[in-house]
């Protein structure tokens, strides 16, 4: 569904990614592993279009994408959640999922001072998609709460359910379960299942929690230096002696070999 | 008495012109979060604008078409619209910092243009030539009617600023106000929007620009000085509650309540020697007095309150 191929990009001096290649096949749900800088954000803000890749191509359901920007990949159903939760502060719960739906009416000045009626008929609906959405992540009782006011992990909830107001075919979800707590770390699990069940999602996730890695994530592809260290199940993966060195270092590498 | 209603009649007048300036600001600023402190310039666009078009007389500089105010309006929205256009392509990439100094370049090559080109504006001298100056309610100056209208104005403009706000197109505009990576990558084309609110804004800004040519009937460069056509626009806005267009149009009527209150003071009270001091001790009261407000209302005497959508 998404070919990434040679993909590299350069801070100043500092190589972020550097010739990353790997698929992200339909219906999956690829998780991406891989030390404290590893370049997996960075290569999330490429796909998604935050910035340009410095060289490589992202080919998308077989069309070059590469250097598109994020509002125009959004379009074509490619939407993503950020690490720190980007919220819109001082909106409500319920606004920032109502602020998502592509092509509303209202987005255009003139309907909205000359044919009102109109735009808020189609407000109803939006409003009433974006209550089911709340309603899904069991968030309905913070509808009108400003989202700067709520928790980390309900604006991490949030963020998912962003991605559930537009008919999106690749997620890109980034930390999901970060500063989420247990219980509702099954639940998340439990819903994007669900929606790859149900709507037929793709998703991609950045995560550090191999609890959930391991429940959720097939392939799972691990990622070192700005380059793919090695992919497959989590197994495989797990007990890829690169990995470990990558994770550990060598020292401890080489202490959990005597163990064993 | 007749001097108290003339006086209140003045002061609803420009306070009504301010709010107008002061909705216009709290579009781009209250809305979308772009510091715009270039205001003077769309300001005197407008002004000059339907100075231009509506003026009669055979005039050393532009205009001299006569053209009904009503089209002088117009052609203050237009003008001033093309201009953020123009502008807004080119300084909209950069962040909210630079373009606070892009602007007051832009306000200032503004004010420059009208005191020198003065085949166009008039220069020093001032524009002549202008249908109005609704300044006295007794010489048969309809200041009253001017007054009803500038209401009416400011009216119209509040209710296409609310009704903007409340929409979808608002919703978009504050959710790049508050995380501009995250609304566009939730599909919004976020320059597009920006362009259109610092379009609308500057078109407000020209309408009042217009509104208070004709209520003066003369201008000048002097009128559009960055401290009252800049820095009391957003001493009201930021005082009202930016975000809320109720606060904006509140806040211009406190603000210019208190600066000819204190013009009052100084012109009339302390000795003529002292007057030159006075009008120092004015800006500084206002200063203070924002002060005051942001310390003890940090959001405005009115806050923006996010709008519920309609539940039915």
């Amino acid at each position: 569904m998404i070919s990434i191929q040679s993909l590299s990009k350069s801070f100043g001096g500092v190589k972020a990614v550097n010739g990353c290649s790997f698929d992200i096949e339909q219906g999956t749900i690829t998780g991406l592993i891989g030390p404290n800088g590893a370049g997996k954000t960075t290569l999330f803000n490429m796909i998604a279009g935050a910035f340009a890749p410095t060289s490589g191509k992202i080919i998308y359901q077989g069309q070059d994408v590469t250097g598109l920007r994020a509002d125009q990949l959004f379009h074509k159903g490619i939407v993503r959640t950020f690490q720190i939760p980007h919220e819109f502060e001082r909106m409500t719960a319920l606004e920032n999922l109502m602020m998502v739906p592509p092509g509303q009416n209202g987005e255009n000045l003139f309907r909205t001072w000359f044919s009102w009626a109109g735009v808020r008929n189609q407000e109803r609906e939006v409003r009433k998609k974006g209550e089911e959405v709340l309603e899904f992540l069991q968030l309905t009782h913070i509808r009108d709460e400003l989202a700067g006011n709520l928790s980390g992990g309900q604006k991490k909830l949030l963020e998912l359910g962003r991605t559930m107001m537009t008919e999106a075919k690749v997620v890109l979800l980034d930390e999901p379960g970060a500063g989420v707590n247990r219980t509702l770390l099954a639940k998340l699990a439990e819903m994007i299942k669900q929606l790859r069940d149900e709507r037929g999602y793709t998703f991609a996730l950045i995560e550090h929690d191999m609890d959930l890695i391991a429940h959720l994530c097939d392939p799972v592809v691990c990622m070192a230096q700005g380059a793919v260290l090695c992919q497959g199940d989590f197994e495989s993966v797990r007990s890829n002696e690169e990995v470990l060195e990558a994770y550990l270092g060598s020292s401890a590498h080489q202490e959990t070999e005597g163990k064993a | 008495m007749e001097g108290l209603i003339n006086f209140g009649i003045l002061f609803l007048t420009m306070a009504g012109i301010y709010g107008i300036l002061s909705l216009g600001l709290n579009v781009q600023w209250g809305f979308t979060g772009m510091l715009n402190v270039g205001i003077a310039a769309f300001f005197a666009v407008g002004a000059y604008s339907s100075a231009i078009v509506t003026s009669v007389g055979d005039l050393p500089h532009w205009g001299g078409i006569g053209a009904p105010m009503i089209i002088g309006f117009a052609a203050a929205m237009i003008v001033s619209g093309i201009m953020a256009f123009f502008v807004g392509l080119i300084t909209l990439n950069l962040r909210s910092d630079y373009l606070a100094i892009a602007s007051i370049g832009i306000a200032e090559i503004i004010r420059l243009v009208l005191k020198n080109e003065e085949w166009m504006t008039g220069g020093v001298n001032g524009f002549t030539g202008i249908s109005g100056k609704f300044n006295n309610i007794f010489d048969g100056g309809h200041a009253l009617l001017y007054m009803i209208m500038v209401m009416v104005v400011l009216g119209i403009a509040y209710f296409l600023c609310e009704r903007a706000y409340k929409s979808p197109w608002g919703r978009v505009q504050r959710a790049i106000r508050e995380n501009e990576i995250a609304a566009r990558a939730m599909g919004k084309n976020s320059l597009s929007f920006r362009l259109q609110s610092f379009v609308l804004g500057s078109a407000i800004m020209g309408l009042g620009g217009a509104v208070y040519t004709h209520f003066t009937g003369f201008i000048s460069p002097e009128a559009f000085d960055p401290l009252l056509a800049t820095f009391l626009i957003w001493v009201m806005l930021i005082a009202g509650g930016s975000g809320n267009n109720k606060g904006a149009i509140l806040g211009a009527f406190i603000i210019w309540g208190v600066w000819s209150g204190t013009e009052f003071i100084t012109s009339s009270i302390l000795p003529a020697d002292m007057a030159t001091q006075g009008a120092y001790l004015r800006v500084l009261f206002i200063g203070i007095l924002l002060q005051a407000i942001l310390l003890t209302r940090p959001q405005g005497l009115l806050p923006e309150n996010a709008p519920q959508p309609d539940k039915d």
